[in-house]
């Protein structure tokens, strides 16, 4: 694993074999999710991977009826609406993610605090052009 | 980061200021509605000024290459106004792109290497359907981490509210209170989006429903018309259609002289006297949800320059395109402590009119409209006339308004420009 560099390239590759990987400094042991090249506590680039447990809890979300095209594409809207949050997971940082599970009919029973686990979803990219969008890839969501 | 204490190499006078209407303008391109503001800026400079004299130009723009295939925005306004060949340019920094753009014209001339510049921005936003709006609009957040795990930017912020609400006990009505507050104050803009109360919407609808032999809705009030899912749905919970600012195009800009030379263009100059502004981290990395840090970084900045603390500032325009964005820019500039007391300064009245601190006089984005790249700019506009007693219908009569402050946030917090004027 050393070998692997820490890019978004690599991370997306670790979702796809559903692995939740982040970069760990080895000079004062800041753990950064998504994964850094470059320690921004103390500045350093001497990193490595580390696979961590998946396991988190909610600390901030929203329920989106009007979402972005890639999620329109997967199927939701305004009838079928998602719910988009902030985890902190159990080592420390925290990561934005789709929270699948919870009762999008109702947000006002979704609770901050709840309990996720790791989950991988497949859709389309995010981007402007038709054929890059077409892409799929491993997304990070949560479960509850 | 080592915070040095700055001030300006010169004086920094503002002479002139003016926009567009703002709205959805169908037939007019970001160029033409800067040559708008251009114009209207143009009739508020008292003893007039020669165009030619304008040595740099530097224009606020977030995504012309998204809405119109259109990129080297500050060329085509300079072009479109008569200033080519000053040096032009176009400044992004998503929806504080003019407040960024102002801040370097302050430089210019701080630095010497100007003496008259013209700052301003423009965007034209409606030009997309909806979907692909949501799309432009959220490449102002980190489109890998933020944008593809499903955000957009009322999602952001509507993360934010729920954060807010499970600290403070915040409530949705609390938010709703902050949208009535700036329509009340956007009806008397004649260029505000959307110059109506919301009881003015209210009273539409019902009308509406009347002419087309509907059931009438029987709401007793605009909280309980607000409280109705068919009239104002959830666009992300808790976010509503009527926490959001609009969609919108517009443009506006302000003429920047040196302080020595304010004079030659006016008797009433307003100056600059503290300018901050500052980055940060995507919202996942931030140490706190319920306040933007670069907006308390940009503030304290402000205020250093300036000498002044939040007391003394009269009236604030402050980034509020959703509603708990103004809870937290009056927490983070220090008008009032974070949680219950910002949450509730406007269904108190604080922050109304009449109240201790008004907030967002010109309706602020949520009724004037919000064109990301020309807001910053359109903030100093209402400043402007406010401070001189040129705001018509609108101006603050019960207080003399000597110090005042913009506060424009880029994106979800990742800029903030904090900006305070002085009138001597
Ligand atoms: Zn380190």
């Amino acid at each position: 694993m050393k070998d692997i560099p820490f890019t978004i390239a690599s991370f997306e590759n670790f979702l796809k074999e559903k692995k939740l990987m982040a970069s760990k400094c080895n000079r004062c042991n800041a753990l950064w999710l998504p994964p850094r090249p470059i320690c921004i506590e103390c500045n350093s680039d001497e990193l490595e991977w580390v696979e961590l447990n998946g396991k988190g809890k909610l600390v901030a979300f929203t329920v989106i009826g009007v979402g972005p095209i890639p999620m329109i594409e997967a199927g939701y809207d305004r009838d079928n609406p998602y719910c988009a949050g902030i985890v902190e997971v159990e080592e420390g940082p925290r990561i934005s993610a789709q929270i699948m599970g919870v009762d999008v009919a109702h947000p006002e029973n979704i609770k901050i605090g709840t309990n996720l686990t790791a989950d991988f979803v497949e859709r389309g990219s995010w981007h402007f052009v038709e054929e890059l969008a077409k892409e799929r890839k491993t997304y990070l969501a949560f479960r509850v | 980061m080592v915070q040095r204490k700055r001030r300006l190499g010169r004086g920094v006078a503002m002479v002139g200021a003016g926009m567009s209407p703002f709205g959805i303008r169908p037939d007019v391109t970001n160029r033409e509605l800067f040559a708008e503001a251009f114009l209207d800026m143009g009739n508020s400079v008292d003893r007039g000024f020669d165009p030619k004299e304008i040595e740099s130009l530097y224009v606020g723009n977030c995504g012309a290459e998204m809405w119109e295939s259109q990129s080297v925005m500050g060329a085509l306004c300079a072009d479109a106004v008569g200033l080519t060949p000053c040096p032009a340019r176009k400044i992004e920094d998503a929806c504080a792109s003019s407040s960024v753009a102002v801040r370097d014209g302050i430089m210019g001339i701080a630095s010497g290497m100007y003496d008259i510049v013209l700052v301003g921005g423009t965007e034209k936003m409606s030009i997309l359907p909806t979907n692909w709006t949501t799309m432009a609009l959220a490449c102002g957040s980190d489109t890998t981490y933020e944008s593809s795990a499903g955000f957009t930017f009322p999602g952001l912020y509507a993360s934010m509210a729920t954060a807010h609400m499970q600290k403070y006990g915040t409530t949705h009505d609390d938010l709703l209170r902050v949208a009535i507050k700036n329509h009340s104050n956007g009806v008397l803009n004649p260029k505000a989006h959307f110059p109506k109360t919301i009881k003015d919407v209210m009273n539409m609808r019902i009308a509406q429903a009347e002419k087309k032999g509907k059931p009438i809705p029987g709401w007793a009030d605009e909280m309980e018309f607000l409280h109705d899912p068919r009239y104002n749905p959830v666009i992300a919970w808790p976010n509503t259609l009527f926490d959001c600012c609009p969609i919108t195009d517009g443009a506006a800009c302000i003429l920047l002289v040196a302080e020595e030379i304010a004079k030659n263009f006016t008797d009433n100059p307003l100056y600059i006297i503290g300018s901050g502004q500052a980055s940060g981290h995507n919202l996942h990395d931030r140490d706190t949800l319920t306040s933007v840090p670069a907006a308390k970084i940009a503030a304290q900045q402000a205020y250093e320059m300036a000498g002044i603390s939040p007391w003394d500032i009269k009236i604030a325009e402050v980034h509020d395109c959703f509603t708990i964005a103004e809870v937290m820019a009056i927490a983070d500039l220090g008008f009032f402590k974070e949680g219950k007391e910002a949450a509730t300064a406007a269904g108190e009245g604080k922050t109304a009119r009449d109240g201790v601190k008004p907030i967002n006089v010109s309706g602020g984005l949520k009724c004037k409209g919000h064109p990301v790249g020309a807001t910053g700019a359109a903030q100093i506009v209402e400043i402007f006339q406010q401070m001189r007693g040129e705001a018509g219908p609108r101006q603050i009569t019960n207080m003399d308004i000597n110090l005042t402050l913009t506060h424009n946030i880029g994106a979800h917090g990742t800029t903030a420009v904090v900006q305070i004027y002085e009138r001597r």
